[in-house]
């Protein structure tokens, strides 16, 4: 069971309290008419999926009903902070070569 | 004593069956592999078993293969095995970076059906279950296939709806299945509770006869003992660290043993299918998550058939040695840590409790988890890319194992002739920018 800090609630809770929101930082294309098939493709379906350090979403469902973001190495688990929407990460490198 | 077993299933099975592929015989006296048979069973027996020839050999690895297979599960082997006997490409290495089938080989629930909604899918997975039917006698290897048949269960008016649409859909495929009532299900599985009175009662089922379960790890060895004896080089412990391309054309493959060139390389790496392309400066639209299963302490044989449920979310069987067979469905949050969250088995058994109020009481044994490489539309990617000689195989999610011979037989079509099998074609990376998904969330949803 992962203790997930909510940067909102400002409190560690059970995981049980919160969804998986996927990868954080994706950026809608502002004008998704112009974009090719692939780039669309790529904006809808294609998601970083590294071995190592991974900037995601996280949804205290049971709590703030807030979304918020985290940084989180995915072979071990740990997190390594969790920080409000828009905030940029204080860890923000991700291992050359871990990037999948 | 399984392994005493497992020899008696080998001499009933070849006494039955006896040596029916010629073809195959002479190939393996070609390369001098001993065929398991109940004579060899007899004289090794006079040998205290001590003279039973290796399952395969332990080669050092060649400069260059023309095939280089990158991951040496059950898809992999299968892939390796029907390059060689199909297509007569025999000059292949089969890197695995542990050991065989220590990956999601061996960690799944080995449930096997093809009840699948989509033509596309439904095909490519009866496939796969007509060759599981032959696999035994194909492989010379006793795989326990065992056609139990596998009830998914509904709980309610919509997934009724569904399982009646998809029974029907099936047929038309010809595939077999058929909606079961709570009164045939009670006399398919008697320990199942089919109270009106519970929180998800039980309101009818899809019954697949011919589905079932094999066993898992015998799979791999048997893939990979039939692939050696035709000159494919299996080499465990052989790690892939990058993938050499020049000019967009494949050159081969960085191990931890040193440089292998090949003309083509074949993906097969599940879990880290993203961490492999990433070597090749490739993106896939799969994400890894980790997926759990667990079994009990050995019962005496209470359940003869594979039950699923969809709503409660689980899914068990009995092995052969008796275990309870349990798994659900994957874990929230991507990750490779081969372990699975506590409050997943939790829901788990509750949903088995529910089913089985028998088994309240039942101690579990032990419990793993494996990475799966999930797809948006829960079906996998079998490939060409756009680096010449590089092919995937990758993205079967929470249900590969099901699909392990039908998957190497298109994927080794595939690869030998550089184009998409007719079966495979539906099942491009293309599909993701053209928007053709095939949408198997409602057959898959469950994990298997």
């Amino acid at each position: 069971m992962l203790l997930v800090y909510c940067p909102y609630c400002e409190e560690a809770r059970e995981e049980e309290e919160f969804t998986y929101g996927g990868e954080a930082h994706i950026k809608r294309p502002l004008s998704p008419h112009t974009l090719t098939d692939e780039e669309w493709g790529d904006y809808l379906y294609f998601r970083k999926n590294p071995r190592g350090l991974h900037h995601e979403m996280w949804f205290h469902n049971a709590g703030c009903r807030r979304y918020f973001c985290a940084t989180r190495d995915t072979v071990t688990y740990k997190i390594l902070e969790t920080y409000k929407i828009g905030g940029p990460p204080k860890s923000p490198s991700i291992p050359a070569g871990a990037d999948g | 004593m399984n392994y005493s077993l497992f020899a008696c299933a080998s001499l009933l099975l070849e006494l039955v069956y006896g040596c029916t592929n010629d073809a195959f015989c002479a190939l393996t006296d070609h390369l001098k592999m001993k065929r398991y048979s109940g004579f060899s069973l007899l004289k090794n027996a006079l040998n205290y078993n001590e003279n039973w020839q290796k399952v395969w050999r332990s080669p050092v690895p060649k400069e260059h293969y023309d095939v280089v297979v990158v991951g040496g599960g059950g898809h992999g082997l299968a892939t390796a095995y029907y390059l060689a006997k199909e297509h007569g490409v025999t000059d292949i290495a089969v890197l695995e970076k542990g050991y065989l089938g220590g990956g999601n080989t061996g960690r799944n629930t080995t449930i096997i059906r093809s009840n699948y909604l989509w033509d596309e899918a439904a095909h490519l997975y009866e496939l796969a279950l007509k060759l599981w039917e032959g696999l035994s006698q194909d492989l010379n290897y006793n795989v326990m296939f065992s056609q139990r048949g596998v009830l998914n269960l509904g709980h309610n008016l919509q997934d009724m709806r569904d399982i009646e649409r998809r029974v029907n859909a099936n047929r038309l495929n010809g595939i077999d299945g058929e909606v079961v009532t709570p009164q045939q299900i009670k006399a398919i599985a008697p320990l199942i509770n089919i109270s009106p009175n519970c929180r998800y009662p039980i309101l009818g089922a899809s019954w697949q006869p011919r589905g079932g379960v094999a066993r898992h790890d015998a799979v791999a060895w048997g893939y990979a003992r039939a692939a050696d004896a035709m000159g494919v080089d299996i080499l465990q412990q052989t790690e892939v660290t990058d993938i050499s391309i020049k000019n967009g054309v494949v050159v081969g493959v960085e191990t931890n043993k040193g440089f292998i060139r090949a003309q083509k390389i074949a993906c097969v790496p599940a879990g880290n299918s993203g961490v492999v392309a990433g070597m090749a400066g490739l993106r896939l639209p799969v994400e890894s998550r980790p997926l759990q299963a667990l079994v009990s302490e050995p019962l005496k044989p209470c359940l003869d058939t594979v039950v699923m449920s969809n709503a409660v979310h689980g899914y068990v069987s009995q092995s052969d040695k008796g275990d309870l067979v349990i798994g659900a469905g994957v874990d929230g949050y991507n990750g490779y840590g081969q372990r699975g969250s506590f409050h997943i088995i939790e829901h788990t058994l509750q949903a088995i409790c529910e089913l089985f109020p028998a088994f309240s009481r039942v101690r579990m044994n032990r419990q793993w988890g494996g990475i799966v490489d999930t797809c948006p539309d829960a079906c996998p990617i079998i490939s060409k890319t756009s680096v010449e000689g590089l092919y995937f195989n990758c993205g079967w999610g929470t249900g590969g194992f099901k699909a392990t011979p039908g998957s190497g037989y298109v994927f080794a079509d595939t690869v030998a002739n550089d184009r998409a099998h007719p079966l495979a074609q539906p099942f491009s990376l293309n599909r993701f920018s053209t928007g053709a998904l095939i949408d198997e969330h409602g057959a898959a949803g469950v994990a298997h």
